[in-house]
């Protein structure tokens, strides 16, 4: 079991493709450092074993320290997912000692300019490179994510190889998920046909280049799936995420799905949000499945695939997930592809203030 | 297949230890998590960086009734493995 938690919604960056919802939680309303190690403690004794301190940018959280120290006097593996461009000399340090086990840097492309751009965030390109040094000087494990989309896709080749060069141990060749601000913004970062080909085919081709040397994990879009991905490996079956204000939610998207009431870990022991919440429960398992999903033979490899896509695509969370190719409303993903291939590449920014 | 001699060890990052929640031992590494079967935690057990393949199978031979040549095969196959998925380096 993992545990995501975002500390903040606050972020030097503004990607216009964000995972974060676009009602982000104020900083007035985060957990503070105490209820954190609450959390984390009550994590440890339900079997969670690893822990994805996440955010917004993880790193702008003062303690973030003293709660990765926590973790880790737990026996929790201690992963950041962070965009590196805070990650000084000093806190690469003081994280060390604190027991990190491992660092996932986001990157925005392999182009310096064209980083900054889809980043908003002039200079960070040139920050994460420091950063990247940092972590694999400090002996640390390096993933070098990259969140790729029609503006950027095409640079696959040169985001493996700067990977490469930075010594990562994992590369993530990562398609934008199209929830919050990356559905905002679909119409100008779906990929075209050829793009996703092209795409495919050079990380299958670097796949078997680096055996041994590295893995890539490969993400795909799910507007070109014929069947839908197992979304969270299941829905409350291997994750909670905790946001900021300490909402556990089954996936960080889950905040789109109306009709629900997501428990706060102010007010309930994670045990037993996990085990007796609606918010956990409702979509756990196959029981609530609709047709053709219950007698489907791919029922617990995909577990129906996201309820987040079912309720944006076809308006209803617990319908069919439009990616799979079984689903009434499956021709609207190929929709969606036709709407952006002439659509305008301008991008909403992510920003605190919402859109 | 990996060679007799080569030896293996756990990629950096790479944690292999006993769960007491769930009683069992589970390998964590970077955003992966592995529960290996009963097979695989004896040949973990004996991963530590200066034991060749050949040794581990040695070892196991020593202690369990099964041909060594089985045994080699099946050390071989799950460190393969588990070296394909980043989690362990010869």
């Amino acid at each position: 079991m993992g545990l995501i938690l975002e500390l903040t919604h606050r972020c030097p960056l503004q990607c216009a493709y964000c995972s974060n919802p676009l009602t982000l939680d104020a900083p007035k309303s985060e957990l503070g450092a105490d209820e954190w190690k609450r959390v984390l403690d009550e994590a440890a004794a339900l079997g969670v074993l690893q822990v994805h301190f996440s955010g917004g940018e993880p790193v702008a959280r003062r303690d973030l320290v003293e709660l990765v120290a926590h973790a880790s006097g737990r026996g929790l593996y201690t992963n950041i997912i962070t965009s590196g461009v805070l990650l000084t000399e000093a806190a690469m340090a003081s994280l060390l000692a604190a027991g990190i086990d491992h660092i996932q840097l986001s990157f925005q492309d392999a182009e310096v300019a064209e980083a900054d751009r889809l980043g908003g965030y002039r200079g960070g390109h040139a920050k994460k490179l420091e950063a990247a040094k940092r972590i694999r000087e400090a002996g640390l494990p390096l993933t070098a994510n990259f969140v790729v989309h029609r503006q950027n896709v095409d640079r696959v080749e040169a985001m493996i190889a700067l990977g490469e060069a930075l010594g990562a141990d994992r590369i993530e060749i990562a398609h934008v998920q199209y929830y919050g601000w990356g559905l905002l913004n679909r119409s100008a970062l779906l990929p075209m046909p050829d793009q996703l080909e092209h795409c495919t085919a050079a990380v299958q081709a670097a796949r078997t280049r680096l055996k041994g040397v590295l893995t890539i994990d490969y993400v795909v879009p799910d507007y070109y799936a014929a069947r839908p991905k197992a979304c969270m490996g299941g829905w409350g079956k291997l994750f909670i995420n905790v946001s900021p204000s300490g909402k556990a939610l089954p996936c960080h998207a889950a905040e789109t799905l109306q009709g629900f009431t997501f428990p706060s870990v102010r007010d309930q022991a994670l045990a037993d949000i996990w085990a007796t919440s609606d918010a956990f429960t409702r979509f756990r398992g196959d029981s609530w499945m609709p047709d053709p999903c219950k007698s489907c033979d791919r029922r617990e490899i995909d577990w129906g695939g996201c309820r987040c896509q079912a309720l944006a695509i076809a308006g209803d969370a617990a319908s069919v997930d439009p990616a799979c190719a079984l689903s009434p409303d499956h021709d609207l993903m190929r929709q969606a592809i036709d709407q952006a291939r002439d659509a305008s590449p301008a991008l909403t920014p992510r920003r605190l203030a919402g859109v | 297949m990996s060679d007799e001699a080569a030896i293996p060890r756990f990629r950096r990052g790479v944690k292999f230890r006993r769960d007491a929640v769930r009683d069992a031992w589970v390998l964590l590494a970077p955003e992966k998590l592995y529960l290996p079967d009963e097979t695989a935690v004896e040949i973990l057990k004996l991963v530590d960086g200066e034991r060749c393949v050949g040794a581990i199978a040695d070892d196991l031979a020593a202690r369990f009734d099964a041909p060594r040549d089985l045994i080699l095969t099946d050390v071989g196959a799950t460190l393969d493995d588990l070296a394909a998925k980043g989690a362990v380096q010869f």
